[in-house]
C-alpha cells in the first residue's frame, strides 16, 4: 500500500498576467521505505511538489494522500500537527536553530511532540552517533562544519520517527566527501529504520544513489523509473 | 514552558549589542522616571504635609456656609457630643479647635490688621507644633492671658516680650469688642503672609474678646491615612449632619492643588516623551528580531511548531528586554532616591523664596513609596505590550514558504 498518494497535483502562480504553472497535474505514489530522487532542471517544479507533498505548500488543485489523510483538506493547525508527527524535513541550507546544541535541535521536534526527558536523550544519542556526531551533542551549529549540520539535520528529521523524509537539494551546500558521507548515513537509515526518502535534486551523486528516479519537466513527470 | 523560556533566553543573546542598547534604554527611562516621580512625588507631598499639617489639617469642620463667607457669626457650639463624633473615626489621628477672625490690633500709635486665632494651646502644639515656631518669649500656657505675635508683625508694631497689644474688633452678633493683650513670645512662619499677620491666643481668651462663648469657627483634623481623606470625610458628614460643612485640604487649598497640578503634568509630559522615544526602540528591536528569523520561524514551523508557540517566544524575549530594563532601573535608582529621602536636596535662591511663600520648606524631598516604583515597571510593560502588537501579527501571519525562499 501507498504511503503517499499525489492525484493530479496543479500548482498554478499568477502573481503577474502570466500564469505560472509549476505543476501541471502530477500523479504519484511513494511506498514505505522507497529512496526516491525527483530529479529535473532549475524551475521544472521539483521543489514545489516536495512542498506540496510535505504540506509546505498548498495545490491550486488535486490531492495529497498521506497514509490515509487527505492533508489538502486539513486546516492550518492540524496540518502543522500532521507535519509534525508523519513528515521529516531536511533542508538545503540545513536550517538548524543555531541557538540550540546539535542535540537540542535533534531533541526538539520530540520535546514538541512531548516525549519523556529519558526517551529524547536516548532517541538523540543513538540518531547523533548513527550520523557520526555522537561526541558533538553539545556543539551548537556555528561549531560545525556544513556536512556535520546537515548530518544533524537528518537526525532532527528522523527523530519524530517521521514515515518519510523529505529532502530539498540535501547536498547543495556540501563537498564531495561530505555529500558522500551524507548519503551513506541517509542509505543506510533507509535500510536500517525503514524510512522512505524523498529527494529534490539535480546532483548526480544523489541520483546515483536513488532507487527510483522521477524525472520532472515544466512542471510534469517525464519518466519515473525504479533501479533494481 | 522551560524550553520556550530556555529558546527566548538565549534568542536574546543572539544579537548581543542590540539587546544590551535596547535595555540600556528602557534602564535609562526607568531610571530616571523613577528619580523624577519620586522626586516629584516626594516633593508634593512635603508640601502638602508643610502646609496642611502647619494648619488647615486635612479636613475641617465649620458651621455649614462658613468657608464661602467667613465671618464670625458663623459659628458653631464646641460640646462634648462633636469632640465625641470626631473622636469615634478610626482616621482621626488629631484635632485643634480654633476660632479665628479679623481684628486691628494696634501698639502706640501704630495699627494694623491682624488675623486672630484663639486656640487651645496643648492641643495646637501637637496639632501643628507651633511652639517650635517660638523665636523669642515663651509658648502659651492653657489659661494664659497673653498672645503671640508673628515676627514680622512684631516688627511692625515694634512689640517686644511683655508688651502690651490691643485689639479692636466686631465680635459675635455685632457687638464691638477691645481688649489689650501682653506678648508672651515672637513667633515666626516661613510664610510672609502670615509671619505679618497672625496672633495667636488661647482659645479661652479669644471666645471672650469675640463675645462667643464655647464657640468655634473651625475644627481642623490630622487623619492617620492620608487616601482615606474622601472616605473620612463622607462618614464625619454623615455623622455631623446638615448643620456642619467638612471640607478635604483639596477644596481649602485650591492654589496649591492647582500648582501641583501644574508641575506633575509638566513631569508626566517629559516622562511621556521619554517613553515614546523608548517605545520605538523596544519595537525596532521586536521587530529586527522576527525580520531576521522569518526563515527560522518558518523551519520551526515546517518542522511542527504552533505559530502560537512562536508567539510565547517571541513575548519571553520582549519581557526578558522589558524586565532586565525595569529591574536595573528600579535596583540603581533605589539607592539614590532613599539617600535624598533621608537628606533632601535643600533649594535657594528664587526657587526658595517661591516655596517659602507657600509655607513650605524650600527642599526638594523624595518618596520612596513603592509605587513609584510598581508604576514605572507597569508603563514599560504596557508600552513592550503594545510594542509587541505588530511583530506578533507578523509571527502569527507568517508565510512558511516565502520565508524559507527568503
Amino acid at each position: 500500500m501507498s504511503i503517499i498518494e499525489v492525484r493530479n497535483v496543479k500548482k498554478i502562480y499568477k502573481e503577474t498576467e502570466v500564469e505560472v504553472k509549476a505543476v501541471n497535474g502530477i500523479d504519484l505514489s511513494f511506498e514505505q521505505g522507497e529512496f526516491a530522487a525527483i530529479v529535473g532542471p532549475s524551475g521544472s517544479g521539483k521543489t514545489t511538489l516536495l512542498n506540496i507533498i510535505g504540506g509546505l505548500d498548498d495545490a491550486t488543485s488535486g490531492e495529497v494522500i498521506i497514509d490515509g489523510v487527505n492533508i489538502s483538506k486539513l486546516k492550518s493547525k492540524k496540518l502543522i500537527d500532521f507535519r509534525m508527527r508523519n513528515i521529516g524535513f531536511v533542508f538545503q541550507s540545513y536550517n538548524l536553530i543555531p541557538v540550540l546544541t546539535a542535540k537540542e535541535n535533534v531533541e526538539f521536534i520530540m520535546q514538541l511532540q512531548g516525549k519523556s526527558k529519558k526517551e529524547r536523550f536516548e532517541r538523540t544519542k543513538e540518531l547523533l552517533t548513527s550520523v557520526g556526531l555522537g561526541d558533538r551533542m553539545n556543539s551548537r551549529p556555528n561549531k560545525l562544519s556544513g556536512g556535520q549540520q546537515q548530518r544533524v539535520a537528518v537526525a532532527r528529521a528522523l527523530a519524530s520517527k517521521p514515515k518519510f523524509i523529505l529532502a530539498d537539494e540535501p547536498t547543495a551546500n556540501l563537498d564531495s566527501k561530505s555529500t558522500e558521507k551524507l548519503l551513506d548515513i541517509m542509505k543506510q537509515l533507509n535500510k536500517d529504520e525503514n524510512i522512505t526518502f524523498i529527494f529534490s535534486t539535480h546532483d548526480a551523486r544523489v541520483v546515483n544513489k536513488a532507487r527510483r528516479i522521477i524525472s520532472v519537466e515544466d512542471g510534469k513527470v517525464v519518466d519515473d523509473k525504479k533501479i533494481l | 514552558m522551560k524550553n520556550y523560556i530556555k529558546l527566548s533566553w538565549r534568542n536574546l543573546w543572539r544579537n548581543k549589542r542590540r539587546t544590551i542598547i535596547t535595555t540600556s534604554s528602557i534602564f535609562f527611562a526607568v531610571f530616571l522616571a523613577i528619580l523624577m516621580r519620586s522626586m516629584q512625588i516626594g516633593s508634593y507631598a512635603k508640601m502638602i504635609s508643610d502646609v496642611v499639617e502647619f494648619y488647615t489639617g486635612y479636613i475641617q469642620i465649620h458651621e455649614n456656609g462658613y468657608w464661602n463667607n467667613k465671618s464670625i457669626n458663623r459659628t458653631f457650639e464646641y460640646n462634648d457630643t462633636i469632640i465625641d463624633k470626631i473622636k469615634s473615626n478610626k482616621n482621626t489621628k488629631l484635632f485643634a479647635p480654633r476660632l479665628e477672625s479679623f481684628a486691628l490690633a494696634s501698639v502706640g500709635d501704630i495699627t494694623k490688621g491682624v488675623m486672630l486665632i484663639g486656640t487651645e494651646p496643648e492641643m495646637e502644639n501637637k496639632f501643628s507644633k507651633l511652639s517650635k515656631r517660638v523665636v523669642t518669649g515663651k509658648y502659651l500656657t492653657p489659661n494664659d492671658k497673653g498672645v503671640l505675635v508673628a515676627e514680622d508683625l512684631a516688627d511692625y508694631l515694634k512689640l517686644n516680650i511683655n508688651d502690651t497689644i490691643v485689639f479692636l474688633s466686631q465680635g459675635y452678633h455685632g457687638y464691638t469688642t477691645a481688649d489689650q493683650f501682653p506678648v508672651r513670645g515672637i513667633i515666626h512662619f516661613p510664610s510672609p503672609d502670615l509671619n505679618s499677620t497672625t496672633v495667636y491666643m488661647t482659645l479661652k481668651n479669644c471666645q471672650y474678646f469675640y463675645s462667643a462663648e464655647n464657640r468655634l469657627t473651625s475644627i481642623s483634623i490630622l487623619v492617620n491615612n492620608t487616601r482615606k481623606i474622601n472616605k473620612t470625610k463622607k462618614e464625619l458628614s454623615n455623622l455631623l449632619g446638615d448643620k456642619y460643612e467638612v471640607i478635604p485640604w483639596n477644596k481649602m487649598l485650591v492654589e496649591l492643588v492647582q500648582g501641583i497640578q501644574s508641575d506633575n503634568a509638566g513631569g508626566l509630559i517629559w516622562i511621556g516623551i521619554l517613553y515614546i522615544i523608548i517605545t520605538f526602540g523596544i519595537f525596532s528591536t521586536i521587530i529586527m528580531g522576527v525580520v531576521e528569523r522569518k526563515k527560522e520561524f518558518a523551519v520551526m514551523v515546517a518542522l511542527g511548531t504552533q505559530k502560537a508557540r512562536l508567539v510565547i517566544v517571541t513575548i519571553f524575549e520582549t519581557f526578558f528586554i522589558c524586565l532586565i530594563g525595569i529591574f536595573t532601573g528600579s535596583i540603581f535608582s533605589l539607592p539614590i532616591i532613599y539617600y535624598y529621602f533621608n537628606n533632601p536636596i535643600k533649594l535657594t535662591g528664587e526657587a526658595a523664596q517661591a516655596m517659602v511663600k507657600w509655607g513650605v520648606e524650600p527642599v526638594f524631598a523624595f518618596s520612596i513609596d513603592p509605587n513609584i516604583f510598581v508604576n514605572q515597571g507597569l508603563v514599560v510593560i504596557l508600552l513592550t505590550s503594545i510594542a509587541t502588537i505588530y511583530p506578533l501579527i507578523m509571527v502569527k501571519n507568517l508565510s512558511v514558504i516565502k520565508s524559507l525562499h527568503n
